[in-house]
């Protein structure tokens, strides 16, 4: 292969895991931030306690929780196949990836939100605040810089995910480690792509902290 | 009758922990009057925070009613609950002010909640910083901002949405003695100038007596004694109200060993009596000597109040004398029971 060949295929396939990794880390807030909101809102020492709602999604978030990605995405792909006509390839590694992080983002935000002063939501009971903007204006609010380096961990643990579904013929980076450096044993396109893979993450990580140092009002 | 603007009636506060039931209030009856600073005042754990609590539903009593302005809260809907909260504001110990937002947004924060108009509110947090003294901190986080100054924005902030009430959980425990006499007189100047009600939850003798004019003493979940602050601190009748006249460390176990327990009475001074040298006249007049066992100059609100603990003669005849002595002279006493003595303070 030649290096202008290598270049693009690494560009090709670093856009796959990339798409992976943002569409799939938006989709799982999407469904892991009301989840995680919910759980610390109707927990023991929450503004809406509500036991049986609480324990129930508790106990669905843990089971897919303890189900190893690989094990979970393994299990999966004929559905998926079934639901959108693919069993490889980035969509559907990227469906794999929405149900195996949900659950993870639910727990990561239920945190962030238990950390938020308890003295500064009951203030905003004093007010007469409602439920919904105790939720928005102060859970969501104070908790900002804690959820957003969540976010961060939650994209580098997709990116990781993404990568390791290559094995299933997913796509991406993880792909032509697979293909190029296991199979054919390159070993030389092998380590450009834990390069790439290396760079990619870092890039993620400092855009995290650097987001959350700015964010965060409490240290400045 | 005067107006009620808080009313307690019957209320009882059980909590259920692990180790079995904890009754932090029982049977609380409570007035509190349009326009009062009223004081509750208690050791630890009496239960101050869990009543004050009750008054906003913060916490709901097991037993009893909450009436505000005549309207009973217990019992409400969330949504007329919030209503009437927005009349009842609350400061606290620890300020709890939103981290993410400066002090201009923290005194918004209650106008965003009742749905005022943006352009309105923001001139109302302006004006209030002003109030506060903080019109040059209005960008300041919390973070930035020392612990009087925070206390400040959290008074702003409860007075942005015009309350009729403002509970305050030990407003200043967490402040330095000058900073507390500050944010103290800003309270009393709210109370004064805005006739907003004050209900007023301190461990410290010392904040009801610059601060309230009446006052409610709390004792393992129940108001063992009551009335104006003027009347309690002449003639405190419990033992709970003695204790808290007395500053740590001042009137304790150890200088009692040496002196007698026999006939101490503690006496109160003011404008009316402290311009005659009444003691050293009754020692001299009486022939009979008396032991000074404590003594303090306070200031009530406005006025100053001495006070003093003297051991009277030890024989029952000349003793009797010297407090017809102190009657005829028109100074308040009581007398303090021999086996009274100020207990080490564990803690
Ligand atoms: N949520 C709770 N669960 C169980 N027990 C509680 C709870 N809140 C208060 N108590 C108990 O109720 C009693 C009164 O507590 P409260 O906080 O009202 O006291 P306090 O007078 O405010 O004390 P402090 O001066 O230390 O703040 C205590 O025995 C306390 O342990
Ligand atoms: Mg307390």
């Amino acid at each position: 292969m030649s290096a202008h060949e290598l270049m693009s295929l690494l560009g090709q396939e670093s856009l796959a895991t990339l798409y992976m990794t943002f569409v799939g880390t938006l989709v799982a807030y999407l469904i892991g931030l009301p989840v995680g909101v919910s759980l610390v809102v109707t927990g023991p020492n929450g503004i809406k306690p509500r036991p049986v709602y609480n324990k129930v999604m508790g106990f669905i978030v843990n089971v897919i929780r303890s189900v190893p990605f690989l094990i979970l995405m393994i299990a999966l792909i004929p559905y998926i196949r079934k639901v959108i006509g693919t069993g490889i390839g980035p969509r559907a590694i990227t469906a794999a990836l929405i149900i195996a992080a949900a659950p993870f983002v639910a727990r990561l935000v239920e945190q962030s939100l238990l950390e938020v002063d308890p003295g500064v939501v009951e203030a905003a009971q004093a007010m007469g605040a409602s439920t919904l903007q105790i939720i928005w204006k102060v859970l969501l609010l104070e908790g900002r810089p804690s959820l957003i380096n969540g976010a961060a961990v939650t994209m580098i643990n997709i990116l990781g995910y993404s990568a390791m579904a290559g094995t299933l013929g997913g796509g991406g980076l993880g792909d032509i480690a697979i293909r190029y450096g296991l199979y054919r044993f390159q070993p030389t396109i092998m380590w450009i792509t834990i390069l790439v893979l290396i760079v990619l993450v870092q890039v993620l990580q400092e855009i995290g902290i650097r987001i959350v140092a700015k964010s965060d009002n409490r240290i400045n | 009758m005067a107006e009620h603007i808080i009313s307690l009636q019957g209320v009882t506060k059980e909590f259920d922990t692990k180790g079995g039931k904890v009754v932090a209030l029982k049977d609380i009856n409570l007035d509190i009057e349009k326009g009062d600073s009223y004081g509750i005042i208690g050791l630890s754990g009496a239960g101050k925070s869990t009543l004050v609590r009750t008054i906003n539903l913060l916490e709901q009593p097991t037993e009893g009613k909450v009436l505000f302005d005549g309207e009973s809260l217990t019992g409400l809907g969330n949504k007329d609950l919030n209503l009437n909260r927005r009349k009842i504001s609350m400061i606290f110990q620890q300020f709890n002010l939103l981290m993410q937002r400066d002090a201009l947004g923290n005194i918004l924060f209650p106008l965003e909640i009742a749905g005022a108009p943006k352009a309105e509110a923001l001139e109302k947090a302006k004006e209030l910083l002003k109030v506060v003294d903080l019109e040059d901190r209005a960008h300041s986080y919390p973070s930035q901002l020392s612990g009087g100054q925070k206390q400040r924005v959290a008074i702003a902030r409860a007075l942005a949405s015009d309350p009729e009430v403002i509970l305050c959980d030990e407003a200043t425990s967490a402040l330095d003695p000058k900073t507390t006499r500050s944010i103290l007189g800003l309270l009393r100047k709210i109370n004064e100038e805005r006739g907003i009600t004050l209900v007023v939850i301190t461990h410290e003798m010392e904040v009801i007596k610059q601060l309230c004019n009446k006052v409610a003493v709390i004792e393992n979940g129940e108001i063992v004694e009551r009335g104006e602050v003027q009347e309690i601190f002449k003639k405190p009748k419990t033992k709970a109200a003695r204790k808290l006249f007395f500053p740590d460390g001042d009137y304790r176990e150890k200088p009692l060993t040496k002196t007698s327990t026999k006939n101490r009475v503690r006496l109160v001074f003011d404008e009316a009596n402290a311009g005659e040298p009444i003691i050293a006249n009754m020692i001299m007049e009486l022939g009979a000597p008396v032991n000074f066992l404590y003594a303090n100059l306070d200031v009530l609100g406005e006025s100053q109040k001495g006070q003093m603990v003297l051991c009277l003669a030890a024989d029952k005849a000349t003793a009797d004398k010297q407090k017809a002595y102190l009657t005829a002279k028109g100074v308040e006493f009581i007398e303090i029971p021999e086996d009274e003595i100020e207990e080490e303070v564990t803690e």
